[in-house]
Formats: C-alpha cells, structure tokens, sequence
C-alpha cells in the first residue's frame, strides 16, 4: 500500500506550500482582483524560478515531466492562498496537446506553457462554426477570456485551439462575482484554427487536468477555510468561553474536516488513477470534481457564519474562497451533472 | 503515490481467495452469507476452529502465538477477500481484533501464554464489558466494583449492550477498583470466565427484531489475581489502548459488505423502474462516490500508518462511514417503496434492505456517537478546547 505522497512529492507539496503563502498573499491577491485577475509576478515566478509550470509537460518540449498527483499538489496549495494564477486552462490545454496534438503542435505550444509565456483558456461546451480552419461564434463564460492568449474549443469529439492574439477576436471583460478568476466573453469571426489530431484524447487530456486541478483547488481551499476558523475559534472569547470550545460549534468544524479528508481522498485517488490509467479514472474524475466543490462550498459558507459580523465585511478574506468556491461549483459540469455521470457509469442511461 | 497492492500481495490474495472460496463452496457453504452474528453459533465455532487450523485465524500476530506476522498490507487482503467469498462474520472478532492485541501490548508473558492460544484457536470467544446503565458516552463514569479477596478479584455491577455475551467463554470488563474514585482514574481491566454463578446474561432484543447485545450482571463474579491486564487502577490507559486497535483493516472489509449492500439497492432500483428516477439516480452517485471514498480514506490512513499527521484523519472515519451507512438505509427504503415495509415470512425478520435502514439506526450511536465523534474530532483533530465537565 503506497497511497501516500513520496518523499518526492512531499517535498514540492512544502516548496509550492511556502511559494503560495509567502507570496500569494492577501494584499497582491487584492490587486490582481482590482486588475485584470491575474498576479503576472506570480506566475512569472511560479513558471520561472520554480518551474512549475512545465509540470505534466514531458521534458522533451521543455517540461518537468511528472503527472496529476503533482498537478494536485500545486493546485492544491495555490488554492489554499485563493491564489489569483491562470493555472486551471494551463494545464487544461498542456493535457489537451500532450495527449492529443501532433509532433508540430506540441514543438511549437508546449515550450512556451512550460515557460509560463502564453496564458490559456478553455471553453466547456460553447457553439461554435468551424468552415475551411476558421472558427465564428460567441464563447462565454471564458476564464481569463479577456487576457488569454490563446483558447481550446472542444465540442463533437474534437478539439480546436484558437490563438487569440490575432485578427478577428472581440473580447468583453466581464465584473465578475469571483474577481480571483474574472470571466470573459469572447467572439470569434472567422479566426484561424486548428485541431488537434487526436480529438478523443484531447478532450479526455482537458477534463482530467480541468477536473483535477479544480478538485485539488477546491480541497485547498476548503482546508484552508478550516484551518482559518479554527485559528478564530481559539481566539475569540464569549460568554467568557473561546467559542471554540462550544459545541454546536465545534460540531460544525469536525463535520467540516470530516468533508475534507474525504475530498482529500477523492483528489488524490483520482488523480493517481489517471496517472496509472486505471479503468476507474473517469468515475474517481467525476467523484473529485463534484465532491471537492460540494465540500468546498459547505466550507466556505461555514466560514463566514462562524466568523461572525467580520466574516460578512469585505476587508476579511473568507468571501474570496466563498466566491471560489462558488464558481468552482459550476465550472466545467456542476455536482448534479457530475452524479449524473457516475449515476450513468453504474446504471446506464435513464430510459 | 500508487492505488494498488504489489505483485506480491496479489499473489497473497489469490492463495487465500483460493482458500477461501473453497471453503464456502464446499465444508462450510451452510453458513455462506450469513449476515449477522448470532445464527449458527455451533457451525460459526467450527468455522473459527477451521480458520485456526490453517493458521487464518490471526495473521495479523507474531508466529509465536498463533499469527503469520502478516503485513498490514497482506491483513487489509485478508479482511477483503474474506468479505468477498461471502464469508459470516468472526463470531470471535473481539477475541481476536480486541482481546488479543491488548493482552499482546499490555499482558505479561504468563498471561500471553494463557489467553492466547485460545483465541488464536478459535476455541475462546470473547466479548466486551464496557458500558454500563450510566456509563454510555461518558465511558469513564463506570461504577462496576471490583474488590481484592484473597488471590481472586470479586466484581459487582452492570453491563449493558454487550455483543455476543449469551455465547461467549470470557469477558474482559472494565470495573472500579478504588472507592471514591471518579472517571478515568481508580479503574482496572479483568479477564474474566463467562461460565460461573456471578454472571447472567439477558439477551436485549433490538428495534430490527433480532437480539446480538445482552445486559450482564456481575453478582460476587470472580477471577484469580492474576487476571488483570497493566496495574490496578491503569485500566483506563488500557482500555483506551484497545480502542485504538478498533480502527484499521477492518474497515475495509466492512466496506465490502456495504458494497453488497449497495449493488443491492442498484439492482432493486433496476427492477423496479427507480433507476429512471433522477432524485434516485443523484443518490445513488453519492453514494458510491461515498463508499469509493471510504475506500482510499482506509488506504490513505493505512499507507500512512507510521504518520503521526494521519491520526487527526483517522478520527473521522466512524462518523463517515456510520453517516454514509445511515443514510444508505434510507435510500433503500426510497427505492423499495412500500415493498419495504412488508416482512417475506411470518416472523418479524427482514431481508438484507429493510435490515439495513433499521439495523443502521445503531451504527451512529455504538462505538462512540456521532456527537461523540464529533468531540474527538474537533478536541484531538482540530486542537479545541474540551467540553467543560459537569459534576452531577
């Protein structure tokens, strides 16, 4: 039995720990939110000095090689910070090409997503029209849409990547409820773009790394929201008590952790299951999506009641991680959607 | 990080499963897929013999006593594959899961030579005295006395919810061997024979119908002095010692009979048109997101064992699997229908789903309630400051 992180493993879990808590703090977070939600230093950082970024790439285009238990373990640390970074359609489209792209596509893209040079963005389900290599329609919703430089469109078995950098791309930036992770709406007119040779496996390359790297946020950030209340419920007296030692609660906290370690089960046997290419991958992708966002949110929501008046005020961080938590829910196939998967999985179709 | 189990173990798995399912095919398919533990008592005693033989009976201890020194690894296999050839459960657990490791950590060598070979032979079967009428969460608070006379240990008080007590040979009880003494301190842990004129045993008969608890009453019980586990007046360090030997590869057995349970709910929904249902078809997804996630949750403590950090994670366990268990009742009970509620024979018996909904009434109240997990969990888990002690 070895479902344990390595001593490997371990180790880059307390390197991106200590990256994302010394500098992704609160204030820089702030004033990325006030910006275009991206901490360019931070990423530059992540990819640059500690090469982050080519993690789950191969070495030979430039990567750091290793797969998604690596990927959760940063995902889960920068989610622990509500850390204001384009990692999700990063990785998203680095799977996406690794699996599914040709010789070509892969020399000319993945170099420059392991070097932090293009930020990425996905869309999950948009329509779109695809004549003679060029693409037209609206695409909503679209994390980091407004900056991204580049966007994967998968619909029908097949996958289009876009560079957004060119001629033909409306973009509207979008006040967005979860400003860490702002959205966009993007039009396209007859911009220029690709496939990926291998359609199928591009697409399952996308959902592992989208839902992994969610689950893993959303575990992150659950923990964190834990861990912060936790701090308060020491501190806080009333009644001449820490309210900590009350136990409706206390009972709230312990119910909170007991979603936690399952999440954290969920993340990792997932992700290992992808990495192993286990038969059970697709429902433990499902089951970490909708379970880590679902105790991600009970989490978040618990924060703020058992903060108090403070928890409500914009000046404290928990409505940051309740408005992750929020848009995590729905990103890329709500809970109902995912069961609805499993429930498929186990039962087959409903007649 | 890995899911799996190595080529060796897997070639563990496939000689006991061989054993195994020869077994239940064979000697013993009489007591095939018995789901509780109080039918068949004589067969269930032949069976624990048979493990023994064959030297299955407690892998887990040294070779010494009985054991094959099995990793932790090859015992989970064991628990699984046991589970999966349909095998009753051990009449004998508490002997061999609770008994046995407390006398292994805490017994003198003499007393190792005198209960062990017993329970590694199937021939003692033990049960727990803990609880008493107002001892129940509050474990320590028992009023149980037991007295120096002589070489011997006189005890006097009650025991309730005691597992399996009408069929048992020894008891281990935990009693108050100081006057004036108030919780964890003053205690003492005895070994004690069931078959004497100061123990009686009354069967409680329980909401579902069957009766597998007791209430035993100890009138001048007696032992020899030399039953005692650790030093009187220790035997709350060693009761709660065995507590934490009630956590671990056994779990992940149990998982394989809430599979069981599980498929068949699935296959009811199938048969009966609620597998269309989409609130049905929701529930069913959480639940085996649930028990798949019971699964690596047992892994992960099990991987980790030699951690100290896994322990916080180890306490929630029992309220999420009781939980999850609790909450499989009712989705049985949803997708039968009123089916449900209809008993097959004559007899208040009910089949495995009905069972399910009612016997899991007790799985968030034994073994510590859910409000008690949760005072774990948060005081030992999350480092809260402990509920304040009344003192009436």
């Amino acid at each position: 039995m070895e479902f344990a992180l390595t001593d490997e493993q371990a180790m880059i879990a307390d390197t991106v720990r200590a990256f994302f808590a010394e500098n992704a703090t609160s204030e820089r977070t702030r004033a990325a939110m006030e910006g275009e939600g991206i901490d360019r230093d931070l990423w530059t950082a992540f990819a640059g000095e500690l090469g982050l970024a080519g993690i789950g790439i191969p070495e030979d285009f430039g990567g750091a090689g290793l797969g998604m238990v690596e990927l959760a373990v940063i995902a889960e640390a920068a989610g622990a910070q509500v850390a204001a970074l384009p990692l999700l359609g990063h990785a998203m489209l680095a799977q996406a090409l690794v699996r599914g792209g040709t010789q070509v596509q892969k020399e000319q893209w993945l170099p420059r997503l392991a070097a932090g040079e293009v930020i990425a963005t996905v869309s999950w389900n948009a329509a779109f029209e695809v004549h003679d290599g060029a693409v037209s329609g609206t695409i909503a919703h679209l994390p980091h849409g407004a900056i991204a430089d580049v966007l994967l469109l998968h619909a029908a078995g097949q996958v289009w990547l876009v560079d957004l950098t060119g001629e033909g791309v409306r973009r509207t930036a979008h006040v967005t409820m979860d400003q860490t992770r702002p959205l966009a709406t993007v039009t396209l007119d007859g911009t220029p773009a690709e496939v990926l040779e291998n359609g199928a496996d591009g697409i399952g390359g996308l959902h592992a790394a989208g839902w992994i790297c969610l689950a893993a946020e959303a575990l992150g950030g659950a923990q964190a929201s834990l861990d912060r209340t936790v701090e308060y419920a020491k501190e806080r007296v009333q009644f001449g008590r820490p309210i900590g030692s009350f136990q409706a609660y206390k009972h709230r906290l312990a119910d909170m952790m007991v979603e936690i370690e399952q999440a954290r089960s969920a993340v990792y046997w997932a992700a290992c299951a992808v990495d192993e290419q286990a038969e059970e991958a697709a429902l433990a992708l499902h089951a970490a999506k909708a379970f880590c966002a679902d105790t991600y949110r009970m989490c978040a929501g618990n924060m703020i009641q058992l903060h108090g008046g403070i928890g409500f005020t914009w000046e404290h961080d928990a409505h940051l991680f309740f408005k992750r938590a929020r848009s995590i829910a729905t990103l890329y196939g709500d809970s109902q959607w995912h069961h609805e998967q499993v429930a498929h999985l186990l039962m087959g179709d409903p007649a | 990080m890995k899911l799996g189990f190595s080529n060796a173990d897997e070639a563990f798995r496939s000689e006991c499963a061989a054993w195994l399912q020869a077994q239940m095919a064979g000697p013993f398919a009489d007591i095939r897929g018995i789901p509780n533990l109080v039918s068949k008592i004589e067969r269930r005693r032949e069976w624990e013999q048979e493990l023994a033989a064959h030297k299955w009976s407690c892998i887990g201890w040294p070779e010494q006593w009985g054991g094959r020194g099995a990793t932790l690894a090859q015992q989970v296999i064991f628990a699984e594959e046991y589970a999966r050839a349909g095998v009753p459960g051990r009449i004998n657990h508490i002997g061999v899961e609770l008994a046995g490791p407390t006398i292994l950590a805490f017994g003198t060598e003499e007393q190792k030579a005198r209960f062990l070979p017993g329970i590694a032979a199937g021939t003692a079967i033990w049960c727990q005295g803990y609880s008493e009428p107002n001892a129940g969460s509050d474990l320590a608070n028992v009023r149980t006395k037991a007295r120096r006379e002589g070489e011997e240990w006189v005890v006097n008080g009650q025991k309730v919810w005691t597992s399996l007590a009408h069929f048992s040979d020894w008891i281990f009880v935990i009693a108050r061997n100081q006057e004036g003494t108030k919780g964890p301190k003053g205690l003492t842990f005895l070994m004690m024979e069931m078959d004497q004129p100061g123990i009686e045993v009354r069967p409680i008969r329980q909401m579902n119908g069957e009766a597998e608890f007791n209430e035993t009453f100890l009138t001048d019980a007696r032992c020899p002095a030399d039953s005692l586990i650790g030093t009187p007046g220790d035997g709350w360090r060693v009761a709660m010692g065995l507590l934490a030997f009630e956590r671990g590869v056994s779990t992940l057995a149990q998982q394989m009979g809430f599979r069981n349970e599980l498929d068949g709910i699935i296959a009811a929904a199938r048969a009966n048109g609620k597998d269309r249902d989409p609130m049905i078809r929701q529930r069913v997804a959480e639940a085996e997101i649930g028990l798949r996630l019971m699964r690596y949750g047992a892994l992960r403590m099990l991987s980790n064992a030699d951690h100290s950090a896994i322990d916080g994670a180890a306490l929630t366990y029992k309220i999420q699997w009781a939980t999850w268990r609790r909450n499989l009742g009712e989705l049985a009970m949803d997708v039968l229908g009123q089916d449900g509620e209809i008993a097959p024979g004559a007899e208040y018996e009910w089949p495995m789903l009905p069972n399910l909904f009612l016997f899991s009434r007790s799985d968030t109240i034994y073994g510590g309630t859910n409000q008690i997990q949760r005072n774990l969990i948060a005081e030992r888990g999350l480092g809260l400051p402990k509920e304040p002690r009344g003192d009436l």
